[in-house]
């Protein structure tokens, strides 16, 4: 690994100081994890609070009179729904309905949208959107390197940000501008932890200040790793893992995301699968036994794990596995191949894990 | 533990693997580098009691949140003990990976095998 080839986020001082194994991620030098390791800072975020740096994430604008007309075209679900500060999420497709991307919109005024893209796809997106835009009347904006992001998520990471903030927080699953630590910020409730939390854009110079007054105030510094188990837990796809162009939303049970009535490119693909019902489904499980299962481990009788780890909060195995149709129904026992050894995984419902349901 | 810490009297294979020779029985075990590498420890799949094991090939798995790593035996023999402790506790190969972390003992069959160890100065300098 040669970091002079990685890029750095504004916050790389701030993860160096504080402990950080840094590893490459998509292009990035990112944190992996700090001192504390993985597990604490998973549970830290479902305790309380922690702080992650997601700048690795992309941004892209699209603005102008055709802008609706134009992410209708482009985005699975239908942005005609959103309202001005609303935040929605989508998928990417190509013409024959596989996922290019998943991505979260926010209407930011009548003819301004931002999306935030997968670090790894973005430059590929912006490219696709370009080459899709002949006819309408929109321009579109590349702002990577515009933001940088700080996602704080945990049952006080509102509290703990509203203390700092100017105004009311905006709801889950809206945006809105607003004022924190002096500095402005397009403030999101939405995050890929399943805590509740806020995810903050702001200009890359502010976030070091920011990242500094939120960790003062109690939120635990949290990588990559934790990133990881707290969405697997949560049951959130990870694009590259989960979702592919291999696959298509209805495999990912990601239909709900999409309205084929709006004619987006994939739309008969999709329309098409949901008609038919696809060959395999994505679905959480639990190991019933000892180990890890790992992505790319091979189920018996046909599938494949696509995300597996160990759960910090529950101490066993679990993951996301396409498993076929047939079988992919909750409590179903199926045999996974981790290296060479049988080890069983149990269909559950979808999150793996919540406070609610498991104390 | 957070510090590193590499003991005198233990012998070193370079795949970051120690080896405490008793007489004829040796036990085994992953080096401060290799779990500070690994990160936490969540899972040791032991192997089985009789089975043999050979100098420079894996016996065992150890998990860690991220990722599965193989354990390289630093010699050959058979396996008379493992620690079954480790299936409750896994981080103990985090915490105490020269006591409480040990993995497995084996009866060697080729006690010659540990002059090719490495002595701790010889392990430790190429940790450089």
């Amino acid at each position: 690994m040669t970091s002079r080839t990685l890029k750095r986020t504004s916050l790389f001082g701030c993860h160096r100081d504080a402990g950080a194994r840094l590893v490459a991620f998509a292009g990035w030098e990112m944190p992996v994890q700090y001192a504390d390791g993985v597990g604490a800072e998973h549970l830290a975020v479902r305790g309380a609070a922690g702080i992650f740096d997601v700048s690795h994430m992309g941004e892209v604008e699209v603005s102008g009179p055709g802008a609706e007309a134009f992410l209708q075209r482009l985005h699975s679900n239908d942005v005609t729904r959103m309202s001005i500060g609303s935040a929605q999420y989508s998928l990417l497709c190509d013409e024959h309905g596989g996922v290019l991307d998943d991505l979260f919109t926010y209407r930011l005024a009548p003819d301004r949208y931002l999306t935030v893209t997968n670090a790894s796809n973005h430059d590929a997106d912006v490219a696709w959107l370009r080459a899709h835009a002949d006819g309408f009347d929109v321009e579109i904006t590349d702002a990577i390197d515009s933001y940088a992001m700080l996602a704080v998520q945990g049952p006080i990471a509102r509290e703990l940000v509203q203390a700092i903030a100017d105004g009311p927080l905006p709801a889950r699953m809206t945006a809105a501008k607003g004022i924190v630590v002096g500095r402005e910020a397009l403030i999101c409730g939405t995050g890929y932890t399943g805590e509740d939390g806020v995810e903050l854009l702001v200009d890359p110079d502010d976030a070091p200040a920011l990242w500094e007054e939120i960790v003062r105030r109690g939120a635990v510094p949290a990588g990559l790793a934790a990133r990881d188990t707290l969405r697997l837990e949560a049951c959130f796809h990870l694009y590259g893992n989960d979702l592919s162009t291999e696959r298509g939303p209805i495999e990912a049970g990601l239909g709900w995301a999409c309205k084929e009535d709006t004619d987006f490119i994939g739309s008969a693909a999709v329309r098409a699968m949901r008609e038919a019902g696809p060959a395999e489904k994505l679905v959480p499980f639990k190991l019933t036994g000892p180990g890890i299962a790992r992505a790319g481990n091979l189920v018996a009788g046909g599938g494949e794990v696509t995300s597996g780890t160990h759960s910090p909060s529950l101490g066993i195995g679990i993951g996301l596995a396409y498993l076929p149709a047939a079988r992919a129904t909750e409590g179903e026992r199926f045999e996974i191949d981790v290296r060479g050894k049988a080890r069983e995984g149990v269909v559950v419902r979808k999150p793996i894990y919540t406070k609610e349901t498991d104390g | 533990m957070a510090e590193a810490s590499y003991p005198e009297e233990l012998l070193y294979h370079a795949d970051h693997d120690w080896a405490r020779v008793d007489g004829e029985v040796a036990t085994f075990g992953i080096t401060w580098f290799a779990q500070d590498a690994l990160g936490e420890v969540v899972f040791f799949d032991p192997p089985e009691v009789g089975t043999s094991v050979t100098a420079g090939e894996f016996y065992a798995e150890v998990e860690s949140v991220k990722a599965v790593s193989d354990v390289i035996a630093p010699l050959s023999g058979e396996i008379v003990e493992v620690n079954t402790g480790l299936a409750d506790t896994p981080e103990a190969i985090n915490e105490a990976p020269y006591d409480g972390g040990w993995m497995i003992k084996v009866k060697l069959s080729d006690p010659g095998e540990a002059d090719g160890l490495l002595d701790r100065d010889t392990y430790v300098g190429g940790l450089q």
